[in-house]
């Protein structure tokens, strides 16, 4: 199968404008007799939802939290990017394309990336439009920061709440056409399988997680907008009902899966404190920008208090090894630096696994008030986690999983492999290669939903789209007993071990296999362990209650299941991808300073899996990367 | 033990830390915080959890008591609880149910009572952020669920709150379609009522609000979105009847009047200012008195 990116000829600046133009049109009148079904209420899937219905299609949108606003887009902070070059400071759509391509390690598509970098100027006249509370200056106008991978102040945002308070906006978009009967919603509710008739997709099998009731839905085309699977990783900054079930299964209907190796680590988040944790959390990385990373230099002195070592028993170890970023070397790097002390049995705190941010030098020269007002929400932060007061005590931090690059491919009208199914935000693996830029997945998700998928999927309906099915054909009935089949087995197991222990098993693998650096041996041995690991849970898992019920041990154990077939893929594409790109680094491949060795010459492709039946090895498949603009370089923030 | 406008008082709390948790920190919270990693690690305590369970919405509840032992201080109250269940299912008893996503204070799914105090009593602090250094060894603690006749229990400790989504749905929004809009600089917004309306808007939803008020009452979640977009200038246009809307739905959900008690103030995990119900009722005041008819706002697009 060849796999064709629809990307239109022309000049790229012009190529979305032409685009536009060439995709086929539905009247107004008729565009109320298209149904569409959009699967997640985060930024992309509220986005897509409210602006579909606004258009006047008849919109179905699902979600699995209690209501559309909680979604984990929710828990952004830090800020969304565009091109408005309010600051006068040299920006413009063509470097926040360059910056978007070149922090993503050159393996994303030059079109769709100019394109998102276009769209981003519209994003913020929308949201202030429908009343965002931007951060302004004295004078009334926007306010912008910097962030990393950027040497202009593109940045928008709302305190350290942008991502909320996006998402509030798009879910006001979305309660508004709730209100007018234009969106039906349905939250608590979680697809279980995407119905294909005819090589389209035509609707989704739910499972409402209050009462237990097993539904169809058809629809004229699905979207999935289900967000990443980090949380494959047991331990990751990604809320705890994240899951990978609707991409994969979805996969498992003819979606190929592209990229699942490219998974972002995040350099500063608070440490494990031990066997029960159940999450991360993420601090703003602007915290290296006055702390001082170190450990003891003697493994003997890891368990003692940090104030009873002195100075030179201490290894400020991204000083020493990188001499001229020190502590503010790139995020892969750092984090990589901290897992090779730790391994080395000098990491701090619980478990071994932590290094130390000290701010001593800083309050030393910039007084206690100064720090404060720097940081102060993120060191109050750090004390309601840890009980521990920063200003007297160095912070303990290290890395942790936090977005995943990798997901449904998609062509340029963002739709899958399966026509008239289309995937949104982070679920789709579009426009951030193999490293994603602070601040860029807002923008990511909320152009997919509000000035993409409003565009391109009706050059679906107007030119390939097969009538909509009726929920009593035979393929729901199948699905519907398929859906029955799977969680009658898993409530039928009754074994000894929680689905907990299972995920948890797994993520340990994973991270320690397939994490921040990955290594042949490493990934065959995690491709040997994850089939049995897989057997076990089928045999030894213990899932409480009933199936017509509110059963939240239920609903998890059927994330699970997919997180372990899905780990194998990941730790396979990661296997095949013989190079170091952005979130993917093979230790194999690297330079002596300890950078990524990327390999143009065999691996500038997008590898998209293609499921081949239970059992048997998924085929891959490469869409090459052409870059007719600009040229592959090494990324370098020397 | 569902509770609707009229309800009987419930202890109330002053603004800052409740005396329930200063007796924590003088007890037991200097300890472990002046205290050494092996002291931290190795400290452990042994609880008594008295747990509301409730297997569905149709089904009389009851409290259950769970021995939790061993949990360190540094667990959050959400891992003491996943803990909980894991030796529940063990036993192949049911887990306690109860709600929770983001874990890190944002999502606002989370939704305990715990020792009669919504999110535990902690300022600016949700459940999922409560860390077990906050109690003590040998306590007993009591955990239900948001307790209003506007948020129905489903089941255990998880509720219905779909009630405040229906609030915005009658007018928690600005009525603008994607597309279109002006340059988003070309509106100025004077830096102190965009902080006033940011400060509104880091409302989470979680719904704490209501389950400490003794009236039950939706004010101050209500007036923190009516203050959000009723502070900026995008949403002047719709100003009047977006605050009739909202306040007849919030009456129509069933929520009681408030009293002005300062209870919501004092238990939200976003420290939402009372004084925003005070703006709410003065543009109420003014739209009654322009003789706008409360109406649903989206009916008209």
């Amino acid at each position: 199968m060849i796999l064709d990116s629809h990307i239109p000829s022309g000049p790229l600046a012009q190529k979305w404008d032409k685009h536009k133009f060439d995709l086929k049109l539905v009247n107004p009148a008729n565009k109320r007799k298209f149904d569409i079904i959009v699967v997640g209420s985060g930024l992309a899937g509220a986005s897509a939802a409210a602006s579909l219905a606004e258009l006047g299609y008849k919109v179905k949108c699902f979600c699995f939290q209690d209501s559309p606003r909680r979604a984990h887009s929710i828990a952004a902070q830090g800020g969304i990017n565009a091109a408005k070059n309010y600051q006068n400071d040299g920006d413009s759509v063509y470097r926040l394309f360059y910056d978007t391509i070149k922090g993503g390690d050159f393996r994303s598509r030059e079109a769709n990336v100019y394109r998102l970098a276009q769209i981003s100027v519209n994003i913020i006249d929308q949201c202030v439009a429908q009343g965002v509370p931007f951060a302004r200056e004295y004078g009334g106008l926007l306010a912008n920061r910097s962030f990393g991978g950027a040497q202009v102040s593109r940045t928008f945002y709302a305190r350290g709440q942008t991502g909320q308070q996006l998402l509030l906006g798009a879910y006001q978009a979305l309660c508004r056409q709730i209100a007018l009967g234009a969106v039906q919603m349905f939250p608590r509710t979680e697809m279980l399988d995407l119905i294909v008739i005819d090589g389209h997709a035509k609707g989704i099998v739910t499972r409402n997680l209050v009462n237990g009731e097993i539904s169809s839905h058809a629809a004229d085309a699905v979207v999935l907008a289900t967000g990443g699977y980090g949380n494959v990783f047991f331990l990751s900054t990604n809320a705890k009902g994240c899951n990978v079930t609707a991409t994969w299964r979805a996969y498992k209907k003819g979606a190929f899966f592209a990229n699942p190796c490219y998974t972002q680590i995040h350099p500063t988040c608070i440490p494990v404190s031990g066997e029960h944790q159940s999450k991360l959390t993420l601090m703003s990385e602007s915290l290296r920008n006055d702390g001082r990373v170190w450990v003891p230099k003697r493994k003997e002195d890891c368990s003692k208090p940090p104030a009873s070592i002195p100075e030179q028993e201490r290894d400020y170890f991204l000083e020493r090894k990188y001499p001229s970023f020190g502590n503010l070397a790139a995020r892969d790097v750092s984090s990589r630096a901290a897992k090779e002390v730790c391994d080395e049995g000098r990491g701090v705190g619980p478990g071994g696994l932590g290094v130390y941010l000290d701010f001593a030098d800083a309050i030393k020269r910039l007084g206690e008030a100064n720090v404060q007002e720097r940081y102060s929400n993120l060191f109050d932060m750090y004390e309601k986690i840890t009980g521990e007061n920063a200003y007297k005590v160095p912070m303990r931090i290290f890395p942790a999983v936090h977005y995943t690059m990798g997901g449904s491919w998609v062509d340029y009208n963002l739709m899958s492999t399966l026509p008239g199914l289309f995937i949104l935000g982070e679920a789709n693996f579009s426009d951030h290669g193999a490293n994603r830029l602070g601040a860029s997945a807002l923008m990511q998700g909320l152009a997919d939903g509000y000035f993409v998928i409003p565009y391109t999927i009706g050059n679906y309906f107007a030119t390939a789209a097969k009538p909509k099915p009726s929920t009593s054909n035979p393929e729901f009935k199948k699905a519907e007993e398929d859906v029955r089949a799977f969680t009658n087995k898993l409530l039928s197991i009754k074994g000894k071990r929680t689905v907990t222990s299972f995920h948890r098993e797994l993520g340990k693998l994973m991270w320690e296999k397939c994490g921040m650096a990955r290594n042949e041996a490493g990934l065959k041995q995690a491709l040997k362990r994850i089939p049995e690991l897989r057997e076990e849970f089928w045999k030894n898992t213990n899932v409480t209650g009933e199936n017509g019920e509110f059963n939240q041990n239920l609903e998890y154990a059927g994330r699970v299941a997919d997180f372990i077939e899905f780990a194998e893929l990941l730790c396979l594409d990661a296997l095949e991808r013989r190079e170091s790109c952005g979130g993917h680094f093979r230790e194999e491949f690297q330079y002596e300073d300890g950078e990524a060795k990327r390999d143009d010459d065999n691996f500038a492709y997008v590898a998209a899996w293609e499921y081949q039946g239970a059992g048997k090895a998924p085929a891959m498949h490469k869409e090459p990367l052409v870059y007719e603009e600009i040229k592959m370089t090494k990324r370098s923030y020397k | 033990m569902e509770r609707g406008g009229k309800r009987s008082a419930t202890p109330l709390l002053c603004p800052r830390e409740s005396g329930v948790a200063l007796r924590f920190a003088a007890a037991l919270h200097n300890l472990p915080r002046l205290s050494s990693f092996e002291f931290r690690v190795s400290f452990r305590m042994n609880l008594t959890l008295k747990v509301w369970r409730q297997k569905n919405g149709s089904t009389a509840g009851r409290f259950e008591t769970y021995e939790a032992n061993d949990v360190l201080p540094d667990m959050s109250f959400l891992e003491m609880l996943d803990v909980v269940n894991e030796g529940l299912i063990a036993r192949g008893e049911e887990p306690i149910a109860f709600d929770s996503d983001c874990r890190e204070g944002i999502c606002g799914m989370c939704s305990l009572v715990i020792n009669g105090i919504p999110h535990g009593g902690h300022r600016g602090t949700a459940a999922c952020q409560l860390h077990m250094r906050r109690f003590t060894d040998g306590q007993t603690i009591t955990i239900e669920p948001w307790r209003a006749k506007a948020f129905p229990i489903l089941k255990d400790l998880v509720t219905n709150r779909s009630a405040f989504d229906r609030i915005i749905q009658a007018g928690g929004f600005v009525s603008v379609n994607t597309g279109g809009t002006p340059d988003g600089n070309a509106v100025p917004v004077p830096k102190t009522d965009a902080d006033l309306s940011m400060d509104a808007a880091a409302c989470i939803g979680c719904g704490a609000c209501v389950a400490v008020c003794k009236n039950a009452s939706a004010m101050l979640f209500v007036a923190a979105k009516v203050s959000h977009l009723n502070l900026l200038p995008q949403g002047k246009a719709e100003k009047d009847r977006r605050v009739l809307a909202m306040v007849r739905q919030m009456d129509a959900e069933g929520f009681g009047n408030c009293t002005v008690t300062g209870s919501c103030e004092a238990v939200c995990p976003k420290e939402i200012s009372l004084s925003f119900i005070a703006k709410m009722n003065r543009d109420y005041g003014i739209a009654i008195l322009k003789g706008q008819r409360p109406r649903k706002a989206g009916n008209e697009g």
